[in-house]
């Protein structure tokens, strides 16, 4: 019933990945989720899309990033696909390493899996799938007053 | 453009230390993120500043890639001799440093008075 889906194709432009970025994050407040909730999508969706962007199409203006939407009352699942060569996740090394601490790198990934209850890499490493079980509310913020 | 001049970390001198605070609350946008980390590096490459707080009081979320930024300004500071320290981190930002584990690699305070003192 409050169901919020949609889906959206966009040339490999950040600007257009912050607007995507945007509705996604307005059709999970329309739900109230948590504003942690909040925090950890909008954190995993600026990581997913710029990997689609810059490292999959490589700011090809010619390619684009095709994302689905699909929010209701109990998760939030975004598939993101580009249209690059693809990579292998296991191939990122791991950026918490003692040796690889100063390197760019490997964060991103991280991060959404932090922040994500999924990630999901299918295709070759060019689609990503972002669940997010909403958080349990440990307030009753139903109670009435007397 | 005359995005690329506008400001996005406001410098204040007290004493000899140079505190930098963000003007953004989200560091996510890739324009705004080349930006801060110019204006960052300038600190040390031109203005040979020596000792510098980097204040997060106003910053809500950060990504990956302002991250990197942060290193290249410590690499940098490093190599110059600078003494450079964070402080005013809020704890969902902190959880990004420590997911990381460059708070082992940072020096960072809770309060801006506490990053000053002894600086």
């Amino acid at each position: 019933m409050s169901d919020q889906n949609f889906e959206i194709s966009f040339p490999s432009d950040t600007v257009k990945g912050q607007e995507v970025q945007e509705r996604i994050i307005t059709c999970m407040e329309s739900i109230s989720y948590s504003d942690r909730d909040i925090f950890g999508m909008r954190l995993a969706l600026e990581e997913a899309l710029v990997n689609a962007i810059k490292h999959g199409n490589g700011m090809d203006p010619n390619k684009e990033v095709h994302v689905s939407c699909h929010v209701d009352e109990t998760a939030a699942r975004i598939t993101i696909r580009d249209e690059g060569e693809g990579f292998d996740p296991d191939d990122v090394p791991d950026p918490t390493d003692e040796d690889n601490l100063e390197k760019p790198g490997g964060r991103g990934i991280m991060l959404m899996k932090a922040f994500m209850t999924e990630v999901t890499y299918c295709e070759g490493g060019n689609t990503v799938i972002l669940v997010k079980h909403r958080e349990v509310e440990t307030e009753d913020s139903s109670a009435v007053a007397e | 453009m005359s995005a690329g001049s506008t400001r996005r970390v406001e410098v204040e001198e007290i004493g000899d230390v140079s505190v930098a605070r963000f003007v953004d609350k989200k560091i996510l946008d890739e324009t705004n993120i080349q930006i801060i980390g110019n204006q960052l590096v300038a600190l040390v490459d031109e203005d040979a500043r020596k000792k510098i707080v980097l204040d997060f009081s106003n910053v809500e979320y950060l990504s990956s890639a302002a991250l990197s930024k942060l290193l290249i300004l410590e690499k940098k500071a490093k190599a110059a001799g600078a003494k450079l320290r964070f402080c005013g981190i809020r704890p969902d930002i902190y959880q990004i440093f420590t997911l990381t584990k460059l708070n082992k690699l940072f020096d960072i305070y809770d309060s801006e008075d506490q990053a000053l003192e002894g600086l």
